[in-house]
């Protein structure tokens, strides 16, 4: 089935449109293809980017240049190990230890290291918080920089022109298609990763935390507050 | 004076599209072009100045018609043939013509764990001094461009040429992506995180109080 993802011919907002609503279809397919057990409402031709990734693979491995079981340790690495949950144990710390707070603001990196929330794409990190005054949100206009130790691979969102061309220009607008609208005594600070340097959101502390165990706090906090764009689930 | 990457403040994207939070990979392809990416990094043959150049240099053309991993594949077989481990021959053949001089160099299954964990810090001890301090008031240079080769790369991005910020934060010094992606060393200098007021970026910001925050190389800017 994911051979039907195969519009990206359009632009790149475009390719989102047909993204979502490839989705929708698909599992409009899946239905229709439980339905009628012996119909095929789909076709099974893989899509080219597909096929350019599995020719280039095939060549690579004959060439002795490559391992296809590095590649699938490398995948699962990203699929199951490092993903937002590692930013969402540093925030908990956060929340619930003033010094760990305080240590984290100042450089997070010695903090960062001892958890073992340390490597590619994650060399040099800066922790900012968000609060009544400051919202801080992160983008990259120039690429895709990310903090992937601590939230993994970025989303397609993130990577995607519009979400790079229009944050620096218009945060708030960015913001409000995530459902998120701030005051305007609040001010914005867009964080644009061109350097190595990677930042991570502290969302703001939801109220009543008190007491509550860091695997509790854990669960509040969304990978899309850690990059600014989103909230804390509410208690 | 720019290339297609370079899109920051761009007018006519559309709605951004937040999707679910426990989606990593939209399709299996696209984590298979990930996961070759970072294994034919893991050659050596270049470092990820150049590797970002290589996506950079996509003619425009292309640039906006690829999918985000379609951008990594096609700066990756440049790569890939610019350094000598596979010719056009083989990629526009769909095979291997012949075994690589470079497979002592291979990342295997065992070896993944570290290379992930190990990272490449750019942090630098250099005896070039950090001339601005907090607050300094600074003006960037008004070229977005690479001032040593032409069309090369560069990561002041143009929306941010010529705007005068103020020092936020000071982070040592950092290899210069503008020499190392070209092979001119790794020239490293002191790194500011520098603020600017959306108001002296934008006609119509909207908040003139909001700001962007962008990590500049001592050697694009001066004091305003």
């Amino acid at each position: 089935m994911l051979a039907t993802y195969s519009s990206f011919s359009t632009g790149a907002s475009a390719a989102l449109n047909v993204w979502t609503n490839t989705r929708v279809l698909i599992n409009y397919m899946i239905m229709a293809h439980d339905q009628e057990h012996n119909e095929h409402p789909y076709n099974d031709l893989p899509s080219e980017p597909a096929l350019r990734v599995k020719a280039l693979e095939t060549i690579l491995t004959r060439k002795g240049l490559i391992d296809p079981s590095a590649l699938d340790k490398i995948i699962d690495t990203y699929q199951n190990k490092i993903g937002p949950r590692n930013g969402a144990h540093v925030v908990a710390k956060a929340w619930s230890d003033s010094n760990f707070r305080a240590a984290l603001l100042d450089d997070a990196n010695p903090l960062l290291a001892k958890l073992g929330y340390y490597g590619r794409q994650g060399e040099h990190i800066v922790a900012v918080e968000n609060t009544d005054e400051i919202h801080n949100m992160v983008v990259c206009t120039l690429c895709s920089c990310y903090p992937w130790p601590l939230l993994g691979i970025p989303p397609s969102w993130y990577k995607s022109d519009a979400y790079r061309s229009r944050t620096v220009r218009e945060p708030r607008k960015v913001l409000s298609e995530f459902g998120v609208r701030l005051p305007e005594y609040t001010t914005v600070r867009v964080w644009d990763s061109t350097a190595e340097i990677r930042y991570l959101v502290i969302p703001k502390c939801p109220t009543g935390i008190d007491g509550m165990a860091e695997e509790a706090l854990i669960k509040l906090i969304t990978r899309d507050s850690m990059i600014g764009c989103g909230l804390v689930k509410s208690l | 004076m720019t290339r297609a990457h370079d899109m920051g403040g761009r007018f006519g994207d559309g709605p951004v599209r937040p999707e679910l939070e426990n989606v990593v990979f939209d399709s299996y392809w696209h984590a298979r072009a990930l996961a070759i990416t970072l294994a034919c990094g893991s050659l050596g043959l270049w470092n990820i100045d150049a590797s970002r150049h290589a996506r950079e240099c996509l003619p425009p053309k292309d640039y906006f018609r690829f999918s985000y991993y379609e951008r990594w594949l096609a700066g990756l077989t440049t790569m890939l043939v610019e350094n000598g481990a596979l010719t056009a021959e083989e990629l526009m053949m769909g095979e291997a013509i012949g075994p690589s001089d470079l497979t002592n160099r291979k990342l295997v299954a065992n070896s993944v764990n570290d290379f992930l964990t190990k990272g490449s810090p750019t942090d630098r001890l250099v005896s070039k001094k950090s001339i601005y301090k907090y607050g300094d008031l600074v003006k960037t240079r008004a070229f977005p461009e690479n001032m040593d080769v032409t069309g090369g790369h560069t990561r002041l991005p143009s929306y941010a040429a010529g705007a005068t910020g103020y020092v936020l934060l000071r982070h040592g010094a950092h290899v210069l992506p503008d020499s190392n992606a070209h092979g001119l060393g790794e020239a490293a200098e002191p790194l500011y995180a520098v603020a600017f007021k959306a108001s002296d970026l934008w006609a119509q910001p909207n908040n003139s109080d909001d700001e962007v925050i962008l990590d500049l190389w001592q050697s694009y800017l001066v004091l305003a």
